[in-house]
């Protein structure tokens, strides 16, 4: 049965979809989003030009999100969180939104744990990154993958 | 099989639409995390085989409809208790003046829409609290898809929670019934597709990106899609399919969406009432 | 209306670290919207800053942009050690303000 339909796909037909599918995605591209490199330039702002090490701070997103309006995003640092040593605060940047700065959370010793969630909007698929700095002043860096689904039945 | 191989040129178009549409899904749509493959947690959204929209919804989304305090449905609903006790209109009254608590109408959403003999066709919820305002409170009617209509909606719905779906289909609700299904399978559009086609013929298949569910929406709205980042109504649902498959949309509150989510929540018989539930 | 929910447990031991849950009802227009009529940009009209005390200490505070959902969600933790009141303060960037207060008791 799946076969038959198969075969009878004519020319015509995937032109209706793909214009279907190039409506939508020109609909969805017709801002100006941000690249990696302007990702790059905030997270440079943010630290002062301190490059980040790897590691100490968690992002969890979703590996693929139903619909990027809403992502529910947690971040975490690992950090003992006393008075000498604590998590300072986690930034959220998007490397292809509109604009790189999603939010930034902040954290003091009283704060018992550096762990925040939050819902998150996602352009399209992309890397995300989350920032982490330390009282000591120094900085760390997480990534993660989340892929958007774009253009099934949103209605 | 003959007899479909040579099948006139529209016929072709719309195998074929329907073909490359699934074809372009099962690409898109692999490795979605689909709570499908969980038996363990369908539970109550599954009865007699029927499946609720919420075992179609990955476990992101799930976990938000499961959790009231993160679900933001439920922010509607606040909203719709405090209308509750607002007096409009030149009666002088609010709902609670003849209902008391909002909670006295637990059994009202299930049942609903049904026959209403002084219009002589079926009412559904929303066009049942215009007319406590406009008959008991002689106060304005509400526009449909408007934030008191859908808070008040959403309310009555969520003291339901948890009973079953039992719309009356029998008696004099019978021929709006049929009509409702009788759309539900017409094709329509420049696509040429009916409800059907998605929501029956390939429910948990992919269609692009998307799992499509068994349209048994009856029990879930009005619903937070996170598409919409806010609550909606069936009907503006509807709307949304019949563009996805570019005809022209109904008025929402039409009688035309009003029998058919009818029979839309008679699909959705024995599944429990959802509301505020979160959909994509 | 109320456009604010928080969750603080009612009860807690001293030096426990509670998870507090907060919503609030906004929009969070991005500013990268266009309206679908006119074909404009729909200005930016977010809440930019919140705020959580406890017994009038600021332990936890956020910036936030365009990128978070409408009617944002914000989870977090406190450590708590006596008995007391937090406040949650969510600023409108249009200068409005809404804020939500919880009590807890800590044995």
């Amino acid at each position: 049965m799946s076969m038959m339909k198969i075969e009878v796909i004519d020319r015509r037909t995937f032109l209706i979809g793909a214009g279907a599918s190039a409506a939508t995605l020109a609909a969805l591209s017709n801002l100006a989003h941000a690249t990696p490199d302007q990702a790059a330039a905030f997270l440079a702002k943010l630290t002062g030009g301190a490059q980040p090490a790897e590691g100490k701070v968690k992002l969890v997103m979703p590996e693929i999100a139903e619909n990027g309006a809403t992502v529910p995003t947690e971040v975490s640092a690992d950090s003992p969180m006393t008075e000498k040593d604590y998590c300072k605060s986690i930034s959220i940047i998007s490397t292809k939104n509109p604009k790189p700065h999603i939010c930034t959370f902040h954290f003091t010793p009283r704060s018992g744990k550096a762990v925040a969630k939050i819902r998150v909007r996602m352009a399209e698929t992309q890397e995300v990154w989350a920032v982490a700095q330390m009282s000591d002043g120094k900085w760390y860096i997480g990534k993660t993958t989340v892929k958007v689904t774009i253009g099934g039945c949103g209605g | 099989m003959s007899r479909k191989v040579s099948m006139n040129g529209r016929g072709r178009k719309r195998a074929a639409v329907v073909a490359s549409l699934l074809l372009a899904a099962g690409l898109a749509g692999y490795g979605a995390s689909s709570a499908m493959a969980c038996d363990a947690c369908k539970g109550k959204y599954e009865v007699d085989g029927r499946k609720s929209g919420y075992l179609f919804a990955t476990k992101e989304t799930q976990s938000i409809q499961d959790d009231d305090f993160i679900n933001p449905g439920m922010l509607w609903v606040e909203k719709g208790r405090e209308l509750w006790t607002k007096v409009e209109g030149e009666a002088g009254k609010s709902c609670a003046s003849c209902h008391g608590e909002p909670e006295s109408l637990r059994g009202v959403y299930p049942v609903y829409p049904k026959y209403d003999p002084k219009t002589e066709k079926l009412i559904n919820i929303e066009q049942r609290i215009n007319r406590c305002r406009t008959e008991q409170m002689k106060a304005k009617p509400w526009k449909w898809e408007s934030e008191p209509l859908l808070a008040m909606t959403t309310l009555i719905g969520y003291v339901s929670r948890g009973l079953p779906m039992n719309v009356k289909i029998d008696g004099p609700a019978k021929p709006f019934f049929e009509k409702g299904k009788e759309f539900y399978f017409k094709r329509r559009g420049q696509l040429d597709m009916a409800c059907k086609h998605c929501h029956y013929d390939f429910a948990g298949r992919y269609i692009r990106a998307d799992l499509l569910s068994e349209g048994r929406g009856g029990g879930a709205f009005p619903a937070y899609r996170l598409k919409w980042q806010k609550i909606g109504s069936l009907h503006r649902r509807f709307k949304g399919c019949n563009k996805q498959i570019r005809a022209e949309p109904y008025k929402p509150g039409s009688d035309e969406y009003v029998n058919l989510e009818l029979f839309v929540k008679w699909r959705s018989r024995g599944l429990p009432v959802e509301v505020p539930a979160v959909r994509r | 209306m109320a456009k604010a929910r928080v969750k603080v447990p009612k009860t807690a031991k001293a030096g426990e670290i509670i998870t507090i849950k907060t919503l609030i009802r906004h929009k969070m227009e991005s500013g990268n919207r266009k309206d679908k009529k006119t074909g404009k940009l729909i200005p930016r009209h977010i809440i930019d800053k919140f705020t959580a005390k406890y017994n009038g200490e600021k332990f936890f505070w956020a910036d936030w942009e365009g990128g978070v959902s409408a009617n944002p969600y914000c989870s977090f933790t406190c450590k708590v050690d006596k008995s007391g009141e937090f406040e949650f303060i969510w600023h409108d960037e249009k200068g409005e303000e809404y804020t939500a207060k919880a009590k807890i008791t800590v044995a």
